[in-house]
């Protein structure tokens, strides 16, 4: 059931991005498609990688930019009291991709200008972070970004590769994105854009949806609908598996 | 072999959880401890959510304590009317912790308070302890005559006096409703079954046999622990029924080898060793608070703002 409902999403958003990505002009300058359009999240699951590839027209460089769902983040800053570490300052940050993969040609400097960068957000510095609560002196913000970026980093969560869209011949590119186990679901957007002279000469949106599959979904559906039975279920387990293994170690 | 779990959102290796359960499960069994207060950040260690973590804990140590109980009752060690007041006085006690600790949180801080009150407690505990079973086990030694099994005070003049047969005891039931308290108030405060302080306290404070002790202290957690599991699902979600069955399986065999050694080892050793493992957790917690941080900075994402 939950299956068939993430396939219906996903192809409502296919159906959405084609939609979008088809030009006015009937020369097409840009095509791109992903490998997947669905991450499945079954009981197996380790991590994956999808492929972006594609076709360009005519001279460019490629950017791609994979963002995850936006969501709202805390970062602590801890300091020293009285010879023990605590947490002290902390600011919360908003619109925060929980997934951001850049993927391009070449470094992004030399193939966007500075405003197309900041247009579409290429590149951790060009991130629109907003900034919740300011209890911290304004020019402490820089170092609390930095630090989400570089946590998000660590996780596997953000990433930044520059030369990682490969050309195959002068018209064919293809990026690979890993996604680590513990990718966040919800829906994805790829965006892939053709740069040529520093500006934005064509672009395509792809949605990717990653959902949780089969037992565990229904796991987690019935544990955020119906807490009070899924507590007792867990309890009822529990005092079964204590029983059982004292059953099996007096005979033992 | 990995296996995603469903409410921590991540994949974790089937033998290293199984692993984890089984030494947990075999200090449960051995100690009368649930094992809470190590298993925690252990699974936080290996990458599990700290809210899963807590949450799910809970329910490991309801199947490890069942395991220890049966283990220990079929030699007749659970002595369950003073469980039962004990736990009576617990449940009063860590509603009213409960309470203390929302007005904690509302003043901040409270990460450090559970720290230093971490630290204090299971220091001045494993000191106590070490050296009182460590005389003990030299009296042993010179086969000098046994104390008596405690000495009477004021205590023992008070009203409502019960008979714990189990632990040879005729003493005022409010004793052990007050020890249940006081000991379920810290446990709310702190976060975990509080088992570590129930064992000496009802060692030293209410002078019941080492040998009962640690049945008797598992029994109360199993209910300890079941109600810590069901508010959590109900209240926070955060619960992982795939990550408890994993660290389950482990625990209930680890609980009964611990069960075993445990009614092995003479009373004073088993005192001498819980002494050093409350030592160690207070040592390595205090660490934690004087060492600088790998990285000062910690992040703290919520869900999505808005569902897609």
């Amino acid at each position: 059931m939950t299956a068939g409902r993430a396939l219906a999403i996903a192809a409502a958003l296919m159906a959405g991005g084609l939609l979008a990505a088809t030009p006015a002009k009937p020369a097409e300058d840009l095509v791109a498609d992903l490998s997947e359009h669905l991450i499945a999240i079954t009981t197996g699951f380790t991590g994956t990688q999808v492929v972006m590839f594609g076709a360009t027209e005519g001279s460019g460089d490629v950017v791609i930019i994979v963002r995850g769902p936006l969501s709202d983040a805390t970062v602590r800053r801890k300091g020293r009291v009285a010879g023990i570490w605590v947490n002290r300052e902390s600011m919360s940050f908003t619109n925060v991709p929980s997934y951001y993969a850049l993927a391009s040609s070449r470094p992004v400097d030399e193939i966007a200008s500075p405003a197309t960068l900041e247009l579409h957000e290429i590149g951790f510095d060009h991130l629109k972070l907003a900034v919740d609560s300011g209890e911290v002196n304004p020019t402490e913000v820089p170092f609390f970004r930095s630090a989400l970026i570089r946590e998000k980093q660590q996780l596997g969560l953000y990433a930044r590769q520059p030369g990682k869209v490969a050309f195959l011949g002068t018209r064919l590119f293809r990026a690979n994105f890993d996604f680590p186990a513990d990718v966040p679901t919800g829906s994805y957007l790829a965006e892939v854009l053709l740069l040529r002279d520093g500006q934005v000469a064509s672009a395509q949106t792809t949605p990717l949806v990653i959902s949780k599959i089969g037992v565990g979904a229904t796991i987690f559906d019935f544990g955020h609908q119906r807490g009070a039975y899924y507590g007792a279920i867990a309890i009822l387990v529990a005092l079964m598996a204590g029983w059982i293994a004292h059953l099996a170690f007096r005979r033992g | 072999m990995q296996i995603y779990l469903p409410i921590a959102e991540l994949s974790l290796n089937v033998f290293l959880l199984l692993g984890i359960g089984g030494a947990i499960g075999f200090l449960s069994g051995m100690f009368g401890v649930g094992g809470g207060f190590l298993l925690t950040p252990l699974l936080i260690f290996i990458g599990v959510p700290p809210a899963v973590a807590v949450a799910t804990q809970a329910n490991q140590v309801v199947a490890s304590s069942v395991s220890g109980v049966l283990a220990h009752w079929s030699r007749n060690n659970v002595d369950f009317k003073m469980g039962v007041v004990l736990l009576l006085g617990g449940i009063v006690g860590s509603t009213l912790g409960v309470g203390i600790f929302s007005v904690l949180r509302t003043v901040g801080q409270v990460d450090l308070v559970i720290g230093l009150a971490y630290v204090v407690m299971l220091g001045s505990i494993g000191i106590t302890m070490l050296a009182e079973s460590l005389l003990a086990l030299r009296r042993r030694r010179r086969r000098a005559p046994p104390r008596k099994l405690h000495q009477h005070i004021w205590i023992h003049g008070l009203p409502f006096k019960m008979r714990f047969r189990k632990s040879r005891l005729y003493i005022s039931a409010l004793l052990p409703l007050v020890v249940g308290a006081l000991v379920g108030l810290l446990a709310a405060i702190m976060g975990t079954g509080g088992a570590f302080i129930m064992v000496p306290a009802m060692i030293y404070l209410l002078g019941m046999p080492t040998a009962v002790v640690v049945g008797t202290s598992l029994f109360q957690i199993i209910f300890v622990a079941a109600n810590v599991t069901f508010l959590q699902s109900v209240q926070n979600q955060t619960v992982d029924v795939v990550l408890a069955l994993m660290l389950t399986v482990g625990g209930v065999i680890g609980a009964q080898f611990g069960g075993r050694v445990g009614a092995r080892l003479p009373a004073e050793h088993l005192r001498v060793l819980l002494a050093l493992l409350v030592l160690a957790v207070g040592a390595r917690l205090g660490y934690e608070l004087v060492t600088p941080p790998a990285d000062l900075y910690s992040i703290d994402v919520s869900p999505p703002a808005a569902a897609p």
